[in-house]
């Protein structure tokens, strides 16, 4: 408020600017943040007790597990696939680029249940396009963890790339060319000089896919189908809880589940900084 | 390139190749049966809504968050990515608690319409406030204050200067923010109810075909959808070219 004065010519009328702080604060604190904060209060309306309560719980234990299996494969997965197409797009030139492009894009628009679906009509073990024959071979996909894999890295696929292509335009590549007319293999190129480059691109990539993967509730539910529990993720229990009139369970699984969301945020917030001064 | 077909390509060409499959008379049953027609109609109609106010509203979260210094604008900052991070079940739980049955202020919400508004407002925030934000940062401000100091009023120097500069922004902001509302899934499972013909949304009634067994009309109404958010996604890229040229 004190630099108000001092730069009022620049910013403007001042009942202007405290209108749309005001108006801003209010929209997010009635959407966002207060409905968040309830949760946490309910979560604690009885002490620790409904948190030790769920916890308790073998079925919320093996969601919770179920759920921090399937995410870490997913980010796994996408880290890699990532990396990969991230340098493809950005360090080579090849017909369909911006196709490619383009497409990256797409599970970010496709609604979940149309994932489930999809992934559900290719890899069925009984009609599905190659489910029969992986089925054959011993491996099920669907109704099962590796459809679950699949489904979750699809819907988090796109945020290891988005976050990783701009950093790597930006580095250009004069210093891979260096390491390169100095010697060093495409492996040592990669490792000793792009690596460290897009080290954090990488972090923050890796912890918004967390993010969002130990959330996927709408595709995971679709390709999981319900096996007795066995393949009942954290979300998914949450609704289950939430049906049988569990509650205060509900409520715990929740607040833990937002709970590892906002730590992610508050890490990717910590790590921005750091970037910007190096 | 190979994964990428496995996990994305193959999975959604499946999709439309399964609604094609059973001709033009699954589309013709999808969109003739009033329920599905209801759900398709309150789904477009709801994002069309949330995605203007989200303009609005976005631009004007973007323009605080960059222009604006306060204490507590940094907890603002990670607020606005809350409804990114969080699974979309806990969302609903959490617009739940303050706005269904034991809320606090009595907005009793849940089952209606206005749930379905809310839900899908919540999960699009994040997305025009976050594509316009970096534009804004990286404006040069001096044309704005050589175009008051020329003697353009305020309203008209944002009109003039700074809303086309964002408008691109803005539409892509959009066109992301729309795509994310139709699909919507997740957080609506609670609040909504999944009343038919009230507040059923697409994805809830795809959902229900699925599990009926009926997978050719959920893959009529699935292409539909990604028809749909196609359109719109070409839609506001040519309306953000016509406002650009314009500017």
């Amino acid at each position: 408020m004190a630099s108000a004065g001092v730069q009022a010519p620049r910013d403007g009328i001042p009942w202007v600017k405290w209108l749309m702080r005001l108006l801003v604060i209010g929209y997010l604190f009635f959407l966002v943040a207060w409905p968040t904060s309830l949760v946490a209060k309910n979560t604690f309306a009885n002490g620790f007790q409904g948190i030790s309560d769920a916890l308790d719980d073998p079925d919320v234990v093996h969601a919770l597990q179920l759920s921090g299996q399937v995410a870490v494969a997913a980010v796994l997965i996408n880290l890699l696939f990532g990396v990969g197409v991230s340098l493809l797009l950005v360090r080579f030139d090849f017909p369909g680029k911006r196709i490619l492009n383009a497409l990256i894009d797409v599970p970010l628009a496709v609604s979940p249940v149309v994932v489930g679906l999809a992934l559900v009509l290719v890899y069925n073990g009984r009609y599905g396009w190659f489910g029969p024959w992986l089925e054959d071979n011993g491996l099920q996909v669907v109704f099962a963890k590796p459809g679950m894999i699949m489904a979750t890295a699809f819907v988090a696929l796109p945020l290891v790339i988005r976050e990783v292509v701009p950093v790597l335009e930006e580095m250009g590549d004069d210093q891979e060319q260096a390491a390169r007319s100095l010697g060093a293999n495409a492996w040592q190129t990669f490792r000793r000089v792009t690596l460290p480059g897009i080290k954090w691109a990488i972090v923050y990539g890796v912890v918004l896919s967390l993010a969002r993967s130990l959330g996927e509730f709408g595709a995971v539910k679709v390709v999981a189908g319900n096996v007795g529990g066995e393949t009942t993720t954290a979300p998914v229990l949450v609704q289950q809880k939430y049906q049988n009139f569990q509650q205060e369970t509900a409520y715990s699984v929740a607040f833990m589940l937002a709970f590892a969301a906002v730590l992610c945020l508050i890490v990717v917030a910590l790590l921005r900084p750091k970037e910007a001064k190096k | 390139m190979l994964w990428f077909s496995l996990l994305v390509l193959i999975p959604l060409a499946a999709v439309v190749v399964k609604a094609a499959g059973g001709g033009w008379e699954t589309f013709a049953d999808a969109v003739t049966n009033r329920q599905t027609f209801a759900a398709l109609r309150l789904t477009v109609l709801t994002s069309v809504g949330v995605t203007a106010l989200n303009m609005v509203m976005g631009t004007i979260i973007a323009w605080v968050l960059v222009r604006d210094r306060f204490p507590g604008k940094a907890i603002l900052d990670l607020v606005i990515d809350i409804p990114f991070a969080l699974p979309t079940i806990v969302a609903g739980l959490v617009l739940l608690s303050l706005y269904g049955p034991q809320s606090p202020v009595g907005i009793h919400a849940s089952n209606t319409r206005v749930a379905v508004f809310l839900a899908i407002a919540f999960v699009t925030l994040p997305f025009i406030v976050r594509t316009v934000q970096p534009v804004l940062e990286e404006m040069e401000r001096d044309v704005e204050d050589a175009a008051a100091s020329l003697g353009a009023s305020r309203f008209t120097t944002f009109r003039r200067i700074t809303l086309p500069t964002l408008a691109p922004a803005i539409f892509a902001g959009a066109s992301l923010s729309f795509a994310r509302g139709i699909s919507e899934y997740g957080s609506l499972v609670l609040l909504s109810g999944n009343l038919p013909y009230r507040t059923e949304v697409t994805s809830v009634r795809m959902l229900t075909y699925l599990e009926g067994g009926d997978t050719a009309s959920a893959a009529a109404v699935a292409t539909i959808m990604l028809v749909v958010a196609l359109a719109a996604i070409v839609s506001l890229d040519i309306i953000q070219r016509r406002v650009a040229r314009r500017g």
